[in-house]
């Protein structure tokens, strides 16, 4: 591998453990420069997760052995396509995320907010690099626990309530983790996940019930991570009760389980595994398809703007995933396209919500006819373009995302039931956004007198960050050639995974398939 | 087999224990429950890479065979991250406790209703 390229794979996951630590350790009472850091930082990623992106774009799968310790028996960290568009992703919405904490100062609630932040990267960026399936648990474990200690940042009684369930929850996750771990190694005697591919194209019919079955408990867990319905309970309560940065933070980790769906389905479970090939796609289906519903509909029964952005969360998780879970090429390349789409947008939607709450001070974001507040013209623009992108009109990327997904997904069998759910969604959503909008601008213009205008820090700047979002999203929909080419072309890349497992176990090993 | 039999019904018990243990409806016996399901989780591991007696893990020049040291490696990394989690839950408990004024994991006390 190109030495340039292998360091930039591990100062993704180096850099914001030390700048992380750095902060914890030097700067805890220096705000102003522990700021510059984590900013820095979350510069410094984007800028690597481009150059490792325009690397991949050219089709190579680079394998680095931390410790120079070889594959199967070291950890390495591998980059494709895929791993470099999250962390693409990951770095642009963590870029947005920090900068709006800081200006809005919510860094300031609590301590620590910037080293938790470090370590939230190092997890998720270490997740989406990781070639080994132990390792994936580990930075799950990494980027889980800085979640924990961001999602109760502020504090105040709900936001602890909402965090032992959410705790809780994960820690009954991540023993299941284990135990689908610990099936797959008992019966293939391998963690690295190139060699578990091989391992399991190759293994007798006696064993594959009990691969079958550790694969199925893994995405369980995944299925845990993605809010996938019926596990989907934690995510609301968690969501509405966090800081809205957090939670825009948070948009990426139930990708991170979409992410670790795709990558052992393609890969571990592939077309080469035989009997197993692609073994939970009929699983997912059925639970992505009820996921996308029970999101939509959850829109009406939320009573606050958070609460429904963190239903939107669910509802477009559940349309990506019945996308991913057709495992067709075809379809794969689309849903990539919205998982970048639904991130961004739903992050975009947490911050719009956060900034219209603020302004109407004891009204918050509840669902109530209140009368007008400061920038309200402004704000129900910005509410309307983040709405139109969650829910996926024209002319933002979610609508380009849907139809390329509905078209992906034609030739399945299933594809009548996709198209169903989807469309009438889609619907759905449009009603019950318009109608908390009309109640929140439209509703409330009517109302006499006005909020009184506060001095809120970061009037201006907290705006600009979420138009910012925004504006990704219309980036998205005016590069969606080269962006959808990408996409597509990490599709095929995932469907042909003798190149990662040859990138990992060297060239030797592609003859022993 | 005795062994085999021992090892797996103790995980066994060790896992409906904390099941039903992390249904309850009150946090200390959720992090009982999440202790007992990372203890049988522990065992659990270091049985996957089958049980055998009297061999060592790692190179030994009298030995003949050995036991397979890497779900050791992964136990003793389970143990750590369950055991910091574990004291990272009771924490959290106890001041969700002082906050809220109840121990329920809902955080609302029997009976009382959703406003």
């Amino acid at each position: 591998m190109n030495p340039a390229i292998s360091w930039l794979v591990v100062a993704a996951v180096i850099l914001p453990t030390v700048l992380g630590s750095i902060s914890l350790l030097a700067l805890r009472h220096r705000l102003a420069l522990s700021r510059l850091v984590s900013i820095g930082s979350c510069a410094a990623l984007v800028v690597i997760a481009a150059a490792l992106t325009v690397h991949a774009s050219g089709g190579a799968t680079e394998s680095y052995a931390l410790g120079n310790w070889r594959a199967p028996f070291g950890i390495a960290l591998v980059l494709d396509r895929l791993s470099a568009l999250m962390l693409l992703l990951t770095a642009v919405l963590a870029l947005a995320v920090m900068i709006y904490a800081v200006v809005t100062g919510v860094d300031r609630k609590g301590w620590h907010f910037h080293p938790l932040f470090q370590f939230q990267l190092l997890g998720l960026n270490g997740a989406f690099l990781t070639g080994d399936l132990f390792n994936l648990f580990v930075f799950f474990e990494v980027f889980l626990i800085a979640s924990y200690g961001l999602l109760l940042h502020g504090q105040g009684a709900g936001r602890l309530k909402a965090g032992v369930n959410y705790v809780v929850i994960n820690l009954v996750g991540s023993t299941l983790f284990l135990v689908g771990v610990g099936l797959l190694y008992g019966v293939t005697g391998t963690l690295n996940m190139a060699d578990m591919a091989m391992r399991v194209a190759a293994a007798p019919p006696g064993d594959q019930g009990l691969i079958a079955a550790g694969g199925l408990v893994l995405t369980v867990v995944f299925a845990l991570k993605a809010a996938l319905v019926p596990l989907h309970f934690w995510l609301p309560g968690a969501y509405a009760a966090t800081t809205a940065a957090v939670a825009a933070l948070f948009a990426i980790m139930t990708k991170v389980g979409v992410y670790a769906i795709i990558r052992t389905g393609t890969l571990i479970f592939g077309e080469d595994a035989g009997a197993l090939a692609f073994l939970t796609g009929p699983w997912i289906l059925p639970a992505a398809l009820v996921t996308t519903v029970v999101g939509f509909l959850g829109l009406f029964a939320a009573r606050t703007l958070r609460e429904m952005a963190a239903w939107s969360v669910i509802g477009s998780t559940g349309v990506l995933l019945s996308a991913v879970s057709v495992f067709r090429v075809e379809a794969m390349g689309p849903a990539l396209y919205y998982v970048l789409h639904s991130t961004l947008a739903a992050a975009a939607l947490f911050l719009v919500v956060d900034l219209i709450a603020k302004r109407r001070s004891e009204h918050g974001d509840a669902l109530t006819v209140a009368p007008r507040f400061q920038q309200s013209e402004l704000l129900s623009g910005l509410f309307f373009l983040a709405a139109i992108g969650i829910v996926g009109l024209p002319p933002l990327s979610g609508f380009i995302g849907k139809l390329l997904i509905l078209d992906g997904v034609r030739a399945a069998p299933e594809a009548a039931w996709i198209w169903a759910t989807i469309l009438i969604t889609t619907l759905i959503g449009v009603l019950a956004f318009a109608r908390a909008g009309s109640r929140i601008f439209w509703q409330s213009a009517s109302v006499e007198g006005a909020i009184p205008v506060r001095a809120l820090r970061g009037r201006r700047g907290g705006v600009v960050v979420a138009a910012g979002l925004l504006a990704t999203l219309a980036a998205l929909t005016v590069m969606g050639g080269p962006v959808t080419a990408y996409t597509e072309a990490t599709a095929t890349q995932l469907f042909s995974p003798q190149q990662y497992i040859d990138a990992v176990l060297g060239e030797t090993a592609g003859g022993r398939r | 087999m005795t062994m085999e039999l021992l090892v797996a019904s103790a995980i066994a018990v060790l896992t409906a224990a904390g099941v039903y243990l992390v249904l309850r409806g009150r946090t200390f016996p959720v992090v009982l429950g999440l202790a007992f399901l990372s203890y049988a989780i522990n065992l659990f591991l270091f049985a996957m890479g089958r049980l055998v007696i009297n061999r060592p893990p790692i190179y030994d020049k009298a030995a003949e065979a050995y036991t397979d040291p890497l779900p050791q490696a992964l136990v003793l990394t389970a143990i750590v991250i369950a055991f910091g989690m574990t004291a990272f839950v009771v924490v959290l408990a106890l001041r969700t406790f002082l906050e809220t004024g109840t121990d329920q994991v809902d955080g609302r006390e029997d009976g009382e209703v959703q406003p």
